[in-house]
C-alpha cells in the first residue's frame, strides 16, 4: 500500500514536469506584471500559491492596483475560475476509492487546466497521491516563475522569453489531438469549441475571454453529448 | 492589510470553486447526456482555449503559427506531451530568427 502511493507520488511528479517548465515561463510573466503594478515581489508569490490560476491572478493583480472593490474581485474570480468547477465535477466521477473526503479537501487546491488535463487523460482511475505528485512539481514551477519574474525582471532575452508563452498551447495540442485522430466525435467537439472561441475572439469582442471559453465549450460538449452519447462502460 | 485581505478573499473564492463540486459530489451520475458532456468538456475547453490564443502568445502571428504547426504534426504523431511544447518553442524560436 505505501508503496504503490509512493509510486502514484512520482509518477505525478514525472507526469507534472511539463506542466511545471510551462507554469515556470507562464508565472515568470505574471511575476513582472505584479512588480510593475506596484504589487511586491513576495505578495506576487503569496498570490501564485494561494490561488495557482494564471488569467484569474492576472486579472486579480490588475483589480487590485487599480483600487477596484472587493466584490469586483470576487466576481471577475467566479467569472474566469466557473470552468474549475466543471472539471473538478469532471475529475470527481473517476476518482479511486482510496480518495476520502479529506483527500478530496486538499486535492481541489490544485485543479487548474494543465493539472485537470493530466489528470482526465489518465486511463486509471485517480489516486490522492498521484495527483498530489502532479500539483506539487506545477505549484513549485509556478511560484519558481513567480519570484523569479518578479524579483530578477527580465532575466532572459526577448526571443526565448516570446517563445516561451507557446509551451503551455502545444502541451493543449498535444493532449487533444491524439484522442481526436483515433475518435471523430472528440474531432467534432474540439473543432467546433475551437470554431466557436474563434467567432468571439473576432466577432463577440464585447464577451470576455473566460465567459467566451465557458460558453464555447460548453455549447460544444452539449453538443458532442447530444449528437455522439456514451454509453456506460465506454472508456 | 488591504492586500492581504484581498489575496485572501481571492484565493477564497477560486478555493471554493473548485473545492465545492470536487468534495461534495459523491454519487455516480446516471444521466446519459451529462456523462457524455462531462466527457467532452476536456477536450472542449482545451480546444477553446488554445484556439486562437494561441496565434497571439508569442507577440507574432507569424512565429506562433509556425510553433502551432510543429505541434499539430508532432502530436499527430502521438509523441509524448513535452517533446511536443518543446518543439513548439522550438519552431518559434527559429522563425523568429528569420524575422
Amino acid at each position: 500500500m505505501k508503496n504503490s502511493r509512493k509510486q502514484d507520488f512520482f509518477k505525478g511528479i514525472r507526469q507534472g514536469i511539463p506542466i511545471a517548465l510551462g507554469y515556470f515561463s507562464v508565472s515568470f510573466g505574471f511575476g513582472i506584471m505584479a512588480v510593475r503594478s506596484g504589487i511586491s515581489a513576495l505578495a506576487a508569490s503569496v498570490i501564485s500559491i494561494t490561488n495557482v490560476t494564471s488569467a484569474g491572478q492576472a486579472a486579480g493583480v490588475g483589480i487590485i492596483a487599480a483600487g477596484g472593490t472587493l466584490i469586483e474581485l470576487i466576481l471577475v474570480q467566479i467569472t474566469i475560475n466557473l470552468r474549475y468547477s466543471l472539471m473538478a465535477l469532471s475529475l470527481s466521477q473517476r476518482l479511486d476509492p482510496s480518495f476520502t473526503p479529506a483527500h478530496r479537501l486538499f486535492a481541489a487546491y490544485g485543479i487548474t487546466d494543465e493539472i485537470f488535463a493530466v489528470c482526465a487523460a489518465q486511463p486509471v482511475p485517480l489516486t490522492p497521491w498521484y495527483m498530489y505528485g502532479v500539483i506539487l512539481i506545477s505549484v513549485a514551477g509556478w511560484v519558481a516563475g513567480t519570484a523569479t519574474g518578479g524579483a530578477a525582471g527580465e532575466i532572459l532575452p526577448a526571443s526565448v522569453s516570446s517563445a516561451m508563452g507557446i509551451v503551455l498551447y502545444g502541451m493543449f495540442i498535444a493532449i487533444v489531438v491524439p484522442p481526436a485522430r483515433r475518435n471523430r466525435s472528440i474531432l467534432v467537439v474540439a473543432v467546433s469549441a475551437a470554431a466557436l472561441s474563434t467567432l468571439f475572439w473576432y466577432v463577440f469582442t464585447s464577451v470576455s475571454q473566460g465567459f467566451a471559453v465557458i460558453i464555447s465549450s460548453a455549447a460544444a460538449a452539449a453538443a458532442g453529448a447530444v449528437l455522439f452519447p456514451r454509453e456506460e462502460g465506454e472508456a | 492589510m488591504r492586500l492581504a485581505v484581498y489575496i485572501a478573499a481571492m484565493a477564497l473564492t477560486t478555493y471554493l470553486i473548485r473545492m465545492i463540486p470536487f468534495a461534495f459530489f459523491r454519487r455516480r451520475i446516471r444521466s446519459r447526456f451529462v456523462r457524455s458532456f462531462l466527457y467532452y468538456i476536456p477536450y472542449a475547453v482545451l480546444s477553446a482555449m488554445t484556439i486562437p490564443a494561441i496565434f497571439y502568445s508569442t507577440g507574432s502571428i507569424v512565429t506562433a503559427a509556425a510553433g502551432t504547426a510543429a505541434a499539430l504534426i508532432l502530436a499527430y504523431f502521438g509523441l509524448p506531451l513535452i517533446a511536443v511544447a518543446a518543439a513548439a518553442a522550438a519552431a518559434v524560436f527559429i522563425a523568429g530568427l528569420f524575422l
